[in-house]
This record gives structure tokens, sequence and C-alpha cells, in this order.
């Protein structure tokens, strides 16, 4: 028995305990402090990743390698910039409860050992706090019916893919004769003709994991949710829990069904196709920016799939460089969003961004590098992540999906062209609430990683590159 | 090291960059805050421009290999290297992009007066790019400078263009992605062929002839949008009229001549049987384009429209030298490039002077311009003659060694493309009668000033290249003399392999 292996999650989850105490005890208000705490508890659970050896623990329920730690470490680094977004929001709206960073760190104990699980009841304990979490937070502004729709909705559509993914892991069960990842690809290398039943299985694992990443055609709840639910609370859902979904199916079809990719590329090569083309589509006539944003990411799920669909090492390592950029990218856009306030009402609709390029030109800066990032216009951050996924494609022979990917990403130029245009070319009705310390960081350091990725992409090619050694074998 | 002894080519491409950050710091009121931007930019460009003699001085013109090289690892497990370095192709292209900055930002020295801080930052992110580009010799970087391009070009229209900027900007820039990405395609195959991006390498390459028929049209939809060949033209005139007038200068100048060097740096060498088997198609594009814009440009009743559908029929001029795949075609393509470069950016340059003074392009709004400007007129004059290709001028040379070129391959090709010459000095004639002479009868035209010395000072060196372009060619045919041999060296070698294998 190897407790020591799983200290980040201990520490975390332990840490999560102490602050939910520490929150209930005094009677005044202090949100701030347990802010503080959970980013220091964060803190100290990137460090102990980092730290981590390497090997399983729990009879094999729990494994640590490169892999685990590359994509916890985007992880912890989401959830940490996701609680920074709230900071100010949630006072201003009224919403500064101390249960709300406490819910983030479980949220975030819950990723790390999807990321880390080795079993499927490991996967799925790990999956369900992180869903559990989530919908509170969802419909974290109660009084707010567009909030608590949010939650409602993801909730159910959430429990749903729940009882696809346990009704897939019965069945894998059933005919793999174990839940262990290692021992279900044994089973399956050991077999001439996989048996029908653990296809269905498979199947069914993949679309509750293809729910969770929101890809069509399991996308459908996205646009409701993200627009609903407040403001950094979207920006929460569309970075750390994402990359933690999208790392969980590469190990799943990588692990355990590797030896299937025969049965499982078809399905992602269709995911892929799909959420490129509607992410670009979908996106064109949205006014309100959430919602835009929500189409986005759907169509950035669409080219990080377009990573695994390949089934290849060079494949899988574009996946993860690509979500690491998107991740970054994805926040300072966000960080935008959640920045956007006249006069106290905080705004989300395209139009309100108008004129920003005269009234607050470092955010409109910023913006424009994320749009243009995002549209994949080099020498940004977002341009290397397409050139890898796309030259991947094209390495595996997936002309389609390379083609595809180019078409829908010139017209998803248009939609982040226009948000530049409107910051740019319209004139706007006056300026922006100035903008809180917190925001400016994260804006700061977003911005800076998106413009200068081009000058440092060897850290993040080598780890990406062992972690992918680690995964594969 | 290179022959600089400093990585010069670094210099010359990051140095605006440097500009452009320090513009970002300045503060104080807006009045202090736009002179002080406008110097900064101006010596940022004017101290590239001196750092980019060294090219001309000390380009060795004997030989076809690059020169300058600077190598360093970038993503080394995936053989992409920062490589820069220049050849004889393109180093009168980087002299080019470093000598019309300090132009542009002098032409706009008094034209912009909004938001002047961030325009300098533009221009002078545009001139990395630009340098750049020209300077790459890893295929990637290329691609990376030649999209980035698109970043300051489009804010530069959107923000500071005329009535329909936004719809210009758009086209241009979803135009021209469009045609890039397709590229992207055929660069991403090309690095899994070559496990590399450095074009010295690439060059080794034997690519299939099925293959290279697919490549030669991805490469095809980017370069022909850039160019812009007819009929994927239509961004042009928009992108022109609309654009503040040094943003028409660099368009014409500098990044129309992206779509012409990205034929003759990939398609030619990388791609020589399809290159040969696409001849005819574009031969057939550039007369259409020839003769069909110049008569286009006879109906426009805007300045710059006319300008810049001239712009397109010289380019299909440039196009078909590039493919009558001879000496004589691709010397005068790139010499054509390089004099259209300089003589559209100052005709674009001749239309500004006006439209700054009078806020108008159409040309019924002038008449009778040459009475009280005979300094402009006289400017005018030269240019225009320039672009009709009157012998002395920076026009003619090129375009005789293209159509020289052309009727080697294919007498008939030369017919059509003298024919569009032909139109072209009609064309621009009437564009002067209309606007210089005619009688002076508005009042609104008899108030006008003429070149003031800071326009005279814009225009020096533009007259002084166009005539001694005209004059003495051969200072500029030298430099890339011995690449465009070697480059049709290798052609003709690359050609004659599936003979001997027993195509």
């Amino acid at each position: 028995m190897n407790w020591t292996l799983i200290l980040p999650e201990l520490v975390l989850a332990l840490a999560g305990l102490a602050v939910l105490v520490g929150g209930v005890i005094p009677k005044r208000d202090s949100s701030f402090a347990i802010n503080m705490a959970v980013l220091g508890s964060l803190l100290v659970a990137g460090v102990l990743v980092l730290a981590q050896g390497e090997g399983t623990a729990f009879a094999g329920q729990y494994v640590s390698d490169a892999f685990t730690k590359f994509t916890k470490l985007l992880v912890v680094a989401g959830a940490a910039l996701g609680v920074l977004l709230a900071l100010d929001w949630n006072v201003k709206q009224g919403l500064a409860k101390f249960e709300y960073p406490v819910l983030l760190l479980l949220s975030t104990v819950g990723m790390m050992i999807m990321l880390s699980a080795n079993d499927l009841i490991a996967l799925y304990l790990g999956l369900e706090l992180l869903s559990l979490s989530l919908y509170v937070v969802a419909a974290f502004d109660r009084d707010n019916g567009r909030s608590t729709e949010a939650g409602l909705k993801y909730f159910v559509l959430g429990a749903l893919a729940s009882g696809l993914l346990l009704y897939g892991a019965s069945l894998v069960y059933g005919y793999a004769g174990t839940t262990n990842f290692d021992r279900i690809a044994d089973a399956i290398a050991a077999t001439d003709t996989v048996p029908f039943g653990l296809v269905i299985g498979l199947v069914l694992v993949l679309a509750a994991l293809a729910f969770k990443v929101s890809a069509v055609p399991f996308h459908m709840w996205t646009p409701d949710v993200y627009e609903g639910a407040p403001t950094p609370v979207t920006a929460f859902f569309a970075s750390a829990p994402k990359v933690a979904a999208i790392g969980l199916l590469a190990r799943v079809v990588a692990g355990p069904f590797g030896d299937m990719a025969g049965q499982w590329q078809q399905i992602i090569i269709l995911c892929s196709l799909g959420s490129m083309i509607l992410g670009a589509l979908a996106a064109i006539g949205q006014k309100n920016l959430k919602r835009l944003m929500a189409y986005s990411s759907i169509g950035h799920v669409g080219y990080a799939l377009m990573g695994l669909a390949v089934a290849s090492e060079i494949g899988m390592q574009a996946l993860l460089i690509y979500i690491a950029i998107y991740l970054f990218t994805n926040v300072g856009a966000f960080a935008v969003l959640v920045a956007m306030r006249r006069n106290g009402q905080a705004l989300e609709k395209v139009d309100d961004l108008a004129g920003l390029g005269r009234t607050d030109p470092a955010m409109a800066l910023a913006m424009t590098l994320f749009m243009f990032s995002m549209a994949g216009i080099p020498p940004l951050a977002g341009f290397f992540g397409k050139y890898f996924v796309i030259g991947a494609a094209i390495q595996g022979g997936f002309i389609t999906l390379a083609v595809v990917g180019v078409l829908s990403s010139a017209v998803s130029a248009y939609y982040y062209l226009r948000i530049i245009k409107v910051m740019y070319f319209d004139n706007g009705v006056g300026a922006l609430d100035a903008r809180p310390a917190s925001l400016s960081v994260v804006l700061a350091g977003t911005g800076l990683f998106t413009l200068f990725f081009f000058a440092f992409p060897g850290l993040f090619l080598s780890a990406a590159q062992a972690a992918v050694t680690a995964l594969v074998g | 090291m290179n022959a600089a002894g400093f990585p010069l080519l670094s210099l010359l491409t990051f140095l605006p960059l440097v500009g452009a950050g320090i513009l970002l710091f300045i503060r104080g009121d807006e009045a202090a805050v736009a002179a002080n931007a406008r110097w900064t930019a101006l010596w940022t460009s004017l101290i590239v421009f001196a750092l980019s003699l060294i090219l001309w001085f000390s380009f060795d013109k004997s030989t076809a290999d690059f020169q300058f090289v600077e190598l360093h690892e970038w993503m080394p497990g995936f053989g992409l290297a920062y490589h820069l370095g220049v050849d004889g192709i393109s180093v009168l292209f980087v002299l080019l992009s470093t000598l019309l900055t300090p132009i542009c930002i002098l032409a706009s020295w008094e034209a912009v007066q909004s938001r002047v801080r961030e325009y300098m930052i533009a221009f002078l992110v545009l001139e990395t790019m630009m340098v750049g580009m020209f300077a790459s010799m890893d295929m990637l970087m290329f691609y990376i400078f030649f999209e980035g391009v698109l970043i300051p070009m489009f804010l530069i229209i959107g923000v500071w263009g005329g009535q329909r900027r936004v719809y210009a900007a758009y086209k241009l820039f979803l135009y021209t992605l469009l045609g890039s990405l397709l590229m992207l395609l055929a660069l991403l195959t090309l690095w899994f062929m070559a496990g590399t991006t450095s074009i010295p390498e690439l060059f080794k390459l034997q690519i299939a002839p099925s293959l290279q028929v697919w490549l030669f049209l991805a490469f095809f939809a980017s370069f022909a949008v850039k160019v812009p060949m007819w009929p994927v033209h239509t961004w042009l005139p928009d992108a022109h009229v609309e654009a503040p007038t040094a943003g028409s200068v660099i368009l014409a100048g500098v990044l129309l001549k992206m779509g012409g060097y990205g034929f003759i740096r990939f398609s030619l060498p990388l791609l020589p049987v399809a290159t040969e088997w696409f001849a005819p198609l574009i031969f057939t594009l550039s007369i259409v384009a020839v003769i069909y814009t110049s008569l286009v440009a006879m109906a426009q009743e805007d300045m710059k429209k006319l300008i810049a559908y001239s712009s397109v029929a010289h380019m299909g001029i440039v196009t078909l030298g590039i493919f009558a795949l001879n000496h004589q075609g691709l010397s005068g393509a790139i010499f054509q490039m390089l004099s259209h470069g300089v003589v559209s950016g100052a005709l674009f340059l001749c239309v500004g002077v006006v439209y700054d003074r009078v806020h108008s392009r159409e040309i019924a709004r002038y008449g009778g311009v040459a009475k009280v400007m005979p300094g402009y007129a006289t400017v005018f004059m030269l240019f225009t003659m320039a672009s009709v290709a009157l012998p002395g001028t920076a026009g003619f040379p090129g375009e005789f060694l293209v159509l020289v070129g052309a009727w080697q391959a294919n007498p008939w090709v030369a017919l059509f493309a003298a024919t569009g010459m032909i139109l072209g000095a009609c064309y621009m004639l009437w564009l002067y009668r209309r606007v210089l002479f005619s009688k002076l009868t508005k009042a609104e035209i008899k108030a006008l000033l003429d070149l003031s010395p800071r326009e005279y000072l814009t225009f020096a060196p533009l007259v002084v290249l166009t005539l001694w372009m005209g004059i003495y060619p051969s200072s500029f045919l030298s430099f890339f003399e011995a690449s465009v041999t070697a480059l049709l060296a290798r052609h003709e070698a690359a050609m004659a392999l599936p003979r001997l294998a027993g195509m």
C-alpha cells in the first residue's frame, strides 16, 4: 500500500474539509480569507504534483505517471485561475460566499482522481465528485432564474451521462471480467475477436465522456449552461473540467481500449468532425458572448479530438499541446468577459465591447491576442495547437479531418474577427468600469503566454512528449 | 556566423518590434504621444533601413547560395528551426520592405491624426512580418510571417480606413486566410515527407508527380490570392480603396509581392512537374488578368480603384514571367515585382497627396491640378510613365524581359500580354489627363498648395529609384542573376529525371 503516492489529492481533500470548517465557524464574512486559503492549497497541490513519484497505488486503482503530472498541473492551474476570476465578481454580484472556492477545490480533487484513475470505479468516483460540485456552482446564483435553470439542466443531462457511463462500465466488466484498466487491456489483447457486448460498453463509456467534453452530438447542454451560469463559473467550466475530461478520454481510449482503436477511432472522428463544423457555423449568429464562447469551445474540442482520432503518438502529443494552449487562451478571453461591467451592471453581449479599443486599450489588446490566437493566426499560441493537430492528421493520412479542420478554422475566424471589429472599429457607448487587480493579473499572464508561446515551445513539447510516452508505453 | 559578423537579419526582423514595444510605453497627453510616436517610428524604421543597406553592399552576387545565414534550434524534436538567410531572389525584397516602411511613416505624418501610436505600432509590426517573411529559410517561419501580416493589415484597414473599411478588412482577411490555410496543409505534408521544414532541405525532396499536382493546387490557393490573380483578385480593389494611403503603399508595394515570391520560392523548385503542367492555366489566367482588369481600370471613377486594377494587370505580367520558365521571363518577373513595388507605391502616394487636400478620390472632382501644383504634376508624370513602362523608367526593363521570355514560351501569350500593356498606357494617360490637365474650373482645386518639403522628401527616394532602375537596371538584375540561373538549372535537371527513368 503506497498511500504517499496520492499525497496531492489527499492534501487537497483535507484542505477542502478544513477550509469548509473554517468557513462555517466564524460569524463574520470570511470569504476572502477562504479564497486565499483555497488558492494556497491549490499551490501546495501543484507543488506536490510536481514532486509526485511514479507508480500505482491502492491495488492498481490509482496511477501516477508523466501523463497525470502534465494534465494535473493544467487542471490545478485552471482551477486557480477560476478562483481568481470569481474573486471580484462574486463580491460585486453579492455572491461572495465561502462555499464557492471550496466547491471549486473539491471539483479539482475530483478531476485529479479522474486523471489518475486506473480503474472504472475510480474513474466514476472522480467524475461524480467533479460533476456534483459543478452542478452546484452552475446554480450558484440561486436567486437568478437563468442560473438555476443552467444548474438543473446540467444536472439532469449530467445524470443521464453518468447513467450511460455506469451502464457501459458494467458491460465492460461483464465481458472483460475486470474493471482495472491494465487487465481490461490484457483481456482485449487475449481475444481474437472483440465481444460485441464489450464494443457496446465502450460506446456507452465514450458517449458519457463525450458529454463531459461537450463534443457533438452530446453538446446540446453547453450553450444553455454556459449562458445561464454566472460568468466566472462558465469560465471555469470551459477550462479545467474540459481539460480533465479530455485527458481522461485520452487515457481511457489509449490505455484499456488501446487495442480496439479500430472501433473507437470511428466514433472520435465523427465527434471531431461534427464539433469542428458545428463550432464554426453555430457561433456565427450569436449575439451573447458567453453563448459564442460555448460554441467556440465546442469547436476547439473538435480540434483536440482530431489529435486523439488519429491514434498515434504524435496525435496524442498534439492533443496535449492543444488543450494546454486552449486552457490559457480561453481563461484569458473569459477574464475579459468577467471584467465587462458598466455602472456596476454585468454585460455579456458582443456589442457591449464596442469602443473598447479606445476606452481600455490594454484589455482590448489582450482580447485581440486571444481572439487571433483562437482563430489560429500565427505567431500566437493557438496557431501552434492547430499546426500540431492538423499535422498529426495529415501524417496519419486523415485528409478529410485535416481539410475540414482548416476550412472550419477559416469560417470560425469570421466570428473571432467580429469581436475585434466591435472593439476597434465600432463606436462605443462609454467606458467599462475599472477592472480589478485580480483580473489584470490573469489577463497579463495569459496574454503573455499567448503572445510568447512561439519563443519557448520546447518546454511544453518535451513535457507533452514525456506524458505521451508514459501513456502509450 | 555570417558575412556581416553579427545577426543582421534577426536585427532587421525584430528591431521594428523593439520600436513597437517602446511605443507602448510612451506616456503623456495625446498630442505629445502622437508626436513621440511619429518620431520613434520614423527613427526605428530609418535605422532598420540603414542596417539593411549592409545587405546591398556586402551581398555576394556571384553565388546562388543563401547568405547571412542564422540557424538556431527552435523545436528540435520536430525538425523546426529558427533559420534566416537571403539569396539573390529575396535580398532585394528585404530592401524594398525596409525602404517603403519609413516612406509610409512619413506619408502618414499628417494624414493620420487619430490613434497615432497604435497606427505606428501596426506599421512596425508589419515591417517585422515582411522582413521576416522574405528572410525565412524555414517554411514554418515563412508561413508564420506570411500569415502574421494579416493581423496588422486587418487593423490598419479596419481602424484607419474609409467608408466601407469593415467590409474591406474582412474580405482581405478571410480571402487570404482561406488560401493560406490550404497552403498550411501542403506545408504539413512536406514536413512529414522530409521530417523538416528547412527550405534548402526541402529542395532535395523528390515528390511523386501525382502528389505534386495536389501540393501545387494548395500553394496556388494561397499565392494566387495574394498576387492576386484573376478571378480571386476582387479583395484587392476593395482593400486598396478603403485602406489609408500608407496601407495601400505597403499593400501594393510589398504584400502583393509575397504571392509572386512564394511561387518562385516554393512552387517552382519543389514542384517542377506540376509547374510545367499548370503553366498553360497560369498563362490563361494571367492574360485574362492583364486584358480584363485593364479594361475594368478604364471604367473606374475612383483613382485608387483604377491604380488597384492596374496592379492586378501588372502582377499578371509577373505571373506570366515566372511561369515562362526561362531566364528572361523569371528575371523580368522579379524585376517587375521590384519596380511595381516602387512605382505603384509611389502612385498611391500621389493619390494620397491630393486626397489629403481635397478628401476625395473621385476623378471627376479634379481637373487642371497641374496649373496649381506643377511640382506634383512632374512627380506624378514620372510615375505614370513608369507605370506604362516607358523606356528609361523602372517599368520598362521588367515588362520587356517578361515579354521576351513569354515569346520564347509561346508567342501568342506574348502578343496578348503586349495588348494589355497598350491598354495600360490608355488608362494611365487618361487618368493623368483628367486629373492633372483639362480646364481648371473648380474653386476647390484652384486653392490647392503644391507639395510640401515633407512630401518632396517622401517622393525623392522613389523618384531616384524609378530612374535608376530604368536607366541602369543591371545594378538590380545582377543581384538575382546567379540565383535565377541556379533555379532554372535545377528545374531542368528535375524535369530530365523522370524522362531518364523511362516515363
